[in-house]
């Protein structure tokens, strides 16, 4: 493999790391606040999708992307609205079970709306513009992903660590009955947590599939999978975890395809996933539970 | 006499069937300290946690301050001017000493640093901590912290559950001499115990509760020289 070449993969796999990032950081906030895994996450990554086919449409792309956006947006806090909410105290399998609900009505749903025929993902002109740097050529999209997801993840630490709003989200993921007694509305703050992991996976989406340029109602599930894997990797329920993870899982299954290996490159994820589980638990920057009673 | 800060009536609080708190009635004036003293399992917990809005009442009265609290939520409850120091202190752990301060004037809109400046002046030691972990500190340290957070949202009326569970003799009697303090500054405490002792010498006045029910009232000094009273939780003989 010559430099060029290498710098090329390198390349895509940081781009196709910095989705996997943006819909990572989904899984790792909600399952910070309510200690759950929303296995509906990456479903809403695939509607985000077919909103963002049918809002350009009609609107053209410019108008769409805030469409498509705000439309996620909504779905997001509507699935915990409906299918979370009214099972807060209920025991965490429960809503769990609830969330494979969600997962495969949207699945299901959108076949049924839409067929399961891939649906061509609209082309954004300025996206799929060739840019060169040196003797590394791709188009904007690929540049542009990995920046924008820093930028994104620089925002979002400094909501949570700087903050009004971030100090109430920490606390409500430790302890809601306390952050009650602090006048914190818990639901409020649960709400703000799937408004920003559902705007995340619908930028996530448009990255994503500009660059695979169909979706269909499965599209959802194994990037859904792997990113899970991603937050788990990176230590769920932490944020940069959620980023590194990212990266490490798009960089690694580029480069196995790149190899030649691409049957192998999604069970090489999941072979990640078990050793981490073997040897680190926790993940690479999960946290320690220090609890003094 | 001082108006009635707090007045509960026939207050009962059920567990799935059991009865916890078996319709109670007693009063806090304002600017006293009053305690409710009785074993594990009397009820002081829960009667606290009703007050606060945690648990529903199944049934009677809570006027804090001429308004009635029973159909209300825990957030709009400590709007009012209610604070509960809960029991086992429950700090964030993962937030610094100072976030914890300004976290307990989460529902305040105006300037806090007056308020930090006066946790510091009755709490030196979570100055010198103020970037440190709450999950770091020692049992003391965060008994400190749970009433200081209480404090910075300026409550009328701060309510503490066992704030001496736990902690090394020396420490309980800082905690009693803290509560001494804040009550001069002018906050009423509702102050349940089980360290019957300290609490007694503490309080204006006090109830003692046992299984759901109050059995005995009076001033503080009154009950800790009542007979009964120093049989069961003082520790000290009956003399016949």
């Amino acid at each position: 493999m010559s430099l060029n070449v290498f710098f090329q993969h390198c390349l895509t796999g940081i781009s196709l790391g910095g989705a996997y990032a943006l819909i990572a950081i989904g899984y790792t906030m909600v399952y910070g606040i309510l200690r759950l895994i929303n296995f509906a996450h990456g479903d809403i990554f695939m509607v985000a999708g077919y909103f963002m086919i049918f809002a350009t449409a009609t609107f053209g792309w410019m108008a769409g992307i805030p469409i498509m956006l705000a439309c996620t947006v909504a779905l997001g806090v509507m699935i915990e609205k409906m299918a979370y909410k009214p099972i807060r105290t209920a025991p965490r399998m429960s809503v769990m079970i609830s969330a494979i609900g969600v997962s495969y009505l949207l699945q299901n749903l959108t076949t049924y709306l839409f067929t399961a025929l891939p649906r061509p993902y609209p082309e954004i002109p300025i996206l799929k513009r060739i840019f060169q740097i040196g003797s590394v050529s791709a188009s904007l999209v690929t540049f542009l992903t990995p920046v924008l997801t820093i930028v994104l993840v620089v925002i979002l630490v400094y909501i949570t660590n700087h903050t009004k709003v971030g100090m109430a989200m920490r606390a409500v993921s430790r302890d809601f009955e306390t952050s009650r007694l602090m006048g914190i509305k818990i639901n409020n703050v649960i709400s703000i947590t799937f408004v920003i992991g559902s705007f995340l996976a619908g930028v996530g989406a448009l990255l994503y599939f500009t660059d695979r340029m169909s979706v269909t109602p499965f599209s959802g599930t194994l990037p859904g999978l792997k990113c899970f894997v991603a937050a788990v990797i990176g230590g769920i329920g932490s944020v940069p975890g959620a980023v590194v993870g990212g990266f490490v899982i798009g960089i690694c299954e580029t480069f196995l395809i790149a190899l030649g290996y691409s049957t192998f490159s999604d069970a090489f994820t999941f072979i990640l996933l078990i050793i981490m589980l073997l040897f680190r638990p926790t993940g690479l920057f999960g946290e320690k539970m220090i609890d003094k009673v | 006499m001082s108006k009635n800060l707090l007045e509960i009536k026939d207050l009962s609080v059920s567990y799935g069937g059991i009865r916890a708190v078996k319709g109670i009635s007693f009063e806090v004036p304002e600017g006293e300290v009053v305690t409710l003293i009785g074993a594990n399992g009397a009820g002081k917990s829960s009667t606290l946690r009703s007050i606060a809005g945690l648990e529903k009442p199944a049934g009677g009265s809570i006027l804090f301050d001429g308004k009635e609290l029973v159909q209300m939520g825990t957030e709009q409850i400590v709007t009012t001017g209610i604070t509960l120091v809960p029991e086992g202190r429950r700090v964030f752990p993962n937030l610094s000493v100072l976030e914890n301060l300004k976290i307990g004037a989460y529902q305040r809109k105006d300037s806090l640093d007056q308020d930090i400046a006066w946790i510091y002046g009755l709490f030196p030691r979570l100055e010198e901590r103020s970037w440190q972990m709450a999950g770091t500190l020692s049992g003391g340290e965060q008994q400190m912290l749970a009433i200081g957070r209480a404090l910075m949202s300026k409550p009328k009326l701060i309510m503490m559950d066992e704030p001496s569970l736990g902690l090394a003799p020396i420490v309980v009697q800082g905690v009693f001499d803290i509560i001494k303090e804040i009550n001069k500054q002018g906050v009423t405490i509702l102050l349940v115990e089980q360290n019957a002792n300290m609490a007694l010498k503490a309080a204006h006045r006090a109830y003692v509760m046992e299984t759901g029910k109050i059995t005995l009232s009076g001033t503080g000094k009154e009950l800790a020289e009542n007979e009964e009273v120093k049989a069961a939780y003082l520790g000290k003989a009956k003399n016949k």
